[in-house]
């Protein structure tokens, strides 16, 4: 799994503000969430269960576009996708380069996932 | 008149089917204050080595998509002093000759909307979770951008596949195998993809 510094430095400039923007998003998501599902009751529970969401080649290895994954609590987007490699062995094939979003933002690999976060395999994009 | 960043900024990720009408755009970011306009126009083009191109499918994570474009919009502000931005990117299967990508940039003087049009080109391709499927008669294959391989730099983990280039084309062998071995040539867009570009200016 690769660390990109997928932002540009130009934007690093301005890595404040577009924190807060988001911050504020995640808020929001987890607002909605919260109508959907009782919080207390997932704290006292051992697992956390995330959505992964497959895009392009990554969908066509696996067959799949999304699926949930129940990991232990406290759990690191490096260890979601060991899990994910031992379910989908030919997604190695592109193991080498592909990078994850979580909550629809890049991250590094040690990022800890919470209950009903969205994990994204990122193939190369190749978007314009 | 004084209107905020997000009335000065439009982002659209298209659905299938919907072509990308250019001068919607244009005169969307068109004001009397701005001397210039720049565009940029990502069309698809026929061949790409030697074999005949279909058509181009894309596929976006959309919500992440025009997150993204947001934050390169509002960086592209923070360098440049810029009116207002257009940037549209259309999804599913775009025909040889269409416009898959289109980047409107106003502002007083040419060289803000010129420079700015060319880094937010460059970063979408960089950064933008947007995929590309090409077709060709005889197979297809999922494009990666050198812009994000570049800016992901060598990988930290060994790799016996070579990162992601390997197995990744699936081209029937009517022209013989030379095509299934060399993936790089399929690999690298270097970006310029029958691109071009259009400069409206004003005085």
């Amino acid at each position: 799994m690769l660390l990109p510094p997928l932002i540009s430095q130009t934007e690093r400039h301005q890595i404040v503000g577009i924190r807060v923007f988001f911050a504020m998003d995640g808020v929001n998501r987890e607002a909605n969430n919260r109508e959907k599902i009782d919080e207390t009751e997932i704290d006292s529970k051992s697992s956390v269960e995330i959505r992964v969401l497959f895009f392009a080649r990554a969908r066509d290895l696996t067959g799949v576009a999304d699926m949930p994954l129940e990991v232990p609590t406290g759990s690191t987007t490096q260890d979601c996708m060991e899990k994910i490699f031992s379910q989908f062995p030919s997604l190695k094939d592109i193991g080498g380069c592909i990078v994850l979003a979580l909550n629809e933002e890049y991250v590094v690999d040690s990022a800890i996932v919470r209950n009903r976060d969205e994990l994204a395999i990122i193939p190369p994009i190749s978007g314009g | 008149m004084a209107l905020s960043f997000e009335d000065k900024t439009l982002i659209e990720i298209l659905d299938e089917n919907c072509r990308i009408d250019l001068n919607k755009y244009v005169d969307s970011v068109r004001s009397p204050q701005s001397g210039a306009v720049a565009t940029f126009a990502g069309t698809t083009r026929d061949t790409f080595d030697g074999k005949v191109v279909v058509e181009l499918r894309y596929e976006a994570y959309v919500p992440m998509a025009v997150r993204r474009l947001k934050s390169i919009c509002s960086s592209a502000r923070s360098t440049w002093n810029l009116d207002s931005i257009a940037v549209a990117h259309r999804l599913g299967p775009v025909p040889v000759g269409d416009s898959s990508v289109f980047v409107a940039v106003s502002a007083v003087h040419r060289s803000d909307a010129l420079d700015a049009c060319k880094y937010i080109i460059d970063e979408l391709k960089a950064s933008v979770p947007i995929w590309k499927k090409e077709v060709y008669e005889n197979g297809e294959v999922w494009k990666e951008n050198c812009e994000f391989l570049e800016r992901m730099g060598p990988s930290p983990s060994p790799s016996p596949s070579k990162g992601c280039c390997r197995s990744k084309v699936r081209v029937a062998e009517i022209d013989g195998p030379d095509h299934m071995e060399s993936p790089e040539a399929e690999t690298l867009d270097k970006g310029q993809n029958g691109k071009s570009v259009v400069d409206v200016a004003r005085k």
